[in-house]
């Protein structure tokens, strides 16, 4: 009970902190706004029949876009604000301290998705038109989740890296691309599909497409919560790894 | 020492051409191996020459589902787009990064023209926004199997070498608006995704809005990305040059702007003492 107060008090906090930070408050928002514009723009002057469809995916870009960079980088902001020791020090588990900021991330993604959304009806006059309203809540809350803890996975495996932001800011673009948020998987190389079906975000993007078109999105749910729950796992794994070494090595300040 | 002494100061460093031409080329290659925090290989690496390619996938896949364009009209547009990453972050940098190192106020309490001064500073950028933008041109065009005509392989890179220099334009642009706000990785991503939008760069100017496409007329990029896409068609580089022509004027004003906005921002930051502040 106590971790998950960590873990839910800890989310709180950080949501807080993001949500006043330009870079991630305000920048996490506009930012993925002109690629979903962009995509608007192309297919409403390609294929305008698929807009609606676009539109839903497109929408939740910013969740993957305001966990990949300061994801990665999640360590090393710690580090740098002094805080980094006093978590590891405490007596949580240390993935417990570290997932709610990653989780906190994702769910900033969804002012982005709320923006996005407004901003396809106002400026494109796109309606977001919902066949299961409870199944795209759902599959909008489980892609928070399964972006929020492959983000913790991604920020504990590249602590050694200094610059692990730039590492983030690279997975940016290939996961909008292979999880199908505004492409059709069926259109990329036959070997990419198999990488995709690792990826929680694929099944979360899924189960919202499938809820908006008005099938019963429960498959893909399940299996993005299922692989959330083994990002989770592999994360605490890592993490414990991670700290022993930079503990026994002196090296929690300097890598 | 007032702002007039200083400008008396600046008057007369700026009349001796040695003293100019080492503020221009030695003190800009200084600051920008010094402030452009990126030229480490673990930022160098990922942000230059791998995510310019991951965008090009992602746009020449998003072309082909919404059944736009070809492939090389995403990889053109893309490739040249990214000259505009280094010209923007690092002369946002030139600021931003000086005042994080305590070191503006000296910066800008030294009697140096503020002509060499900030325009040396942009010489290595233009270099930057060119290798990266050939990079990813390159890369891309092997991967999608775009070719170009032998004649048209220099005239390219005029242009991306125009482009560039526009790009570069806007940057001192960002670097004066570093003086004024606090974060400039903010604004240079704006202003990014501001030219990717506007400028032709995944979506031709005749199907954008009728406003949007006459702005693009007046910012970096469209002209010199316009003037590459044609090369690569096949036509001729006379036909294309006064497209490069308009490309390059447009960055001297935006240059001219830039370096006007950093003199009134300085002195406006002088009079209030928030050099550091914001």
């Amino acid at each position: 009970m106590s971790v998950l107060r960590v873990i839910v008090i800890g989310w709180l906090m950080h949501l807080k902190m993001l949500s006043r930070s330009w870079f991630n408050g305000v920048l996490g928002v506009i930012w993925p706004m002109f690629f979903s514009t962009s995509a608007f723009l192309m297919y409403g002057a390609g294929a305008p029949r698929r807009l609606a469809t676009v539109a839903v995916g497109a929408s939740m870009i910013g969740i993957w876009a305001a966990a990949s960079t300061s994801g990665a980088g999640a360590m090393q902001h710690q580090r740098r604000e002094g805080t980094l020791e006093l978590l590891a020090a405490a007596p949580s588990p240390f993935s417990a301290t570290l997932a709610p900021v990653t989780l906190a991330m994702s769910t900033v993604g969804l002012y982005s998705m709320v923006a996005t959304v407004i901003w396809a009806r106002l400026l494109f006059g796109i309606p977001l038109t919902v066949g299961q309203p409870a199944g795209f809540l759902g599959g909008v809350a489980v892609t928070v989740i399964s972006v929020g803890m492959f983000g913790f996975l991604l920020s504990v495996s590249v602590v050694r890296f200094r610059s692990a932001w730039a590492l983030g800011n690279v997975l940016e673009f290939p996961l909008w691309l292979i999880c199908g948020f505004m492409i059709p998987l069926s259109l990329l190389p036959g070997w990419v599909r198999p990488i995709s079906w690792i990826l929680g975000p694929t099944w979360g993007v899924r189960a919202v497409h499938e809820a908006a078109s008005g099938a019963v999105p429960w498959g893909a749910m399940g299996m993005a919560l299922a692989l959330s729950v083994v990002y989770g796992a592999l994360g605490v794994w890592v993490s414990g790894r991670m700290l022993h070494s930079a503990r026994a090595n002196a090296t929690l300040a300097l890598s | 020492m007032t702002v007039a002494e200083l400008a008396q100061g600046q008057q007369s460093v700026a009349s001796r051409p040695v003293n100019f031409l080492r503020i221009f080329f030695i003190g800009g290659l200084m600051s920008y191996r010094a402030l452009f925090t990126w030229l480490r290989p673990s930022v160098l690496i990922p942000t230059f020459l791998i995510s310019p390619i991951f965008q090009i996938l992602l746009f020449v896949y998003l072309g082909r589902a919404a059944h736009l364009a070809s492939d090389s009209f995403f990889v053109i547009g893309d490739a040249i787009q990214f000259a505009a990453l280094p010209c923007l972050f690092a002369m946002g940098n030139t600021i931003a990064d000086e005042r994080q190192a305590q070191t503006l106020s000296l910066v800008l309490a030294t009697p140096a023209a503020r002509l060499p001064l900030f325009l040396g500073r942009s010489l290595p950028v233009i270099a930057n926004g060119f290798v990266v933008s050939v990079f990813a041109l390159v890369v891309s065009a092997v991967m999608f199997h775009i070719t170009v005509p032998l004649a048209a392989i220099l005239p390219m890179g005029l242009a991306i070498v125009v482009c560039s220099v526009s790009c570069t334009g806007l940057g001192l642009v960002n670097a004066a608006l570093g003086l004024r706000v606090r974060e400039t990785a903010v604004t240079s991503n704006v202003i990014l995704g501001l030219l990717m939008i506007f400028c032709g760069v995944n979506i031709p100017l005749a199907k954008l809005p009728g406003w949007m496409s006459a702005t693009a007329a007046y910012l970096p990029l469209t002209h010199g990305i316009a003037a590459a896409r044609s090369l690569a068609a096949g036509a001729r580089p006379s036909t294309v040059a006064g497209q490069i022509g308009v490309e390059f004027l447009i960055g001297v004003i935006y240059a001219s702007v830039g370096l006007l906005l950093l003199r009134v921002f300085e002195n406006e930051s002088r009079r209030r003492s928030t050099l550091d502040r914001t």
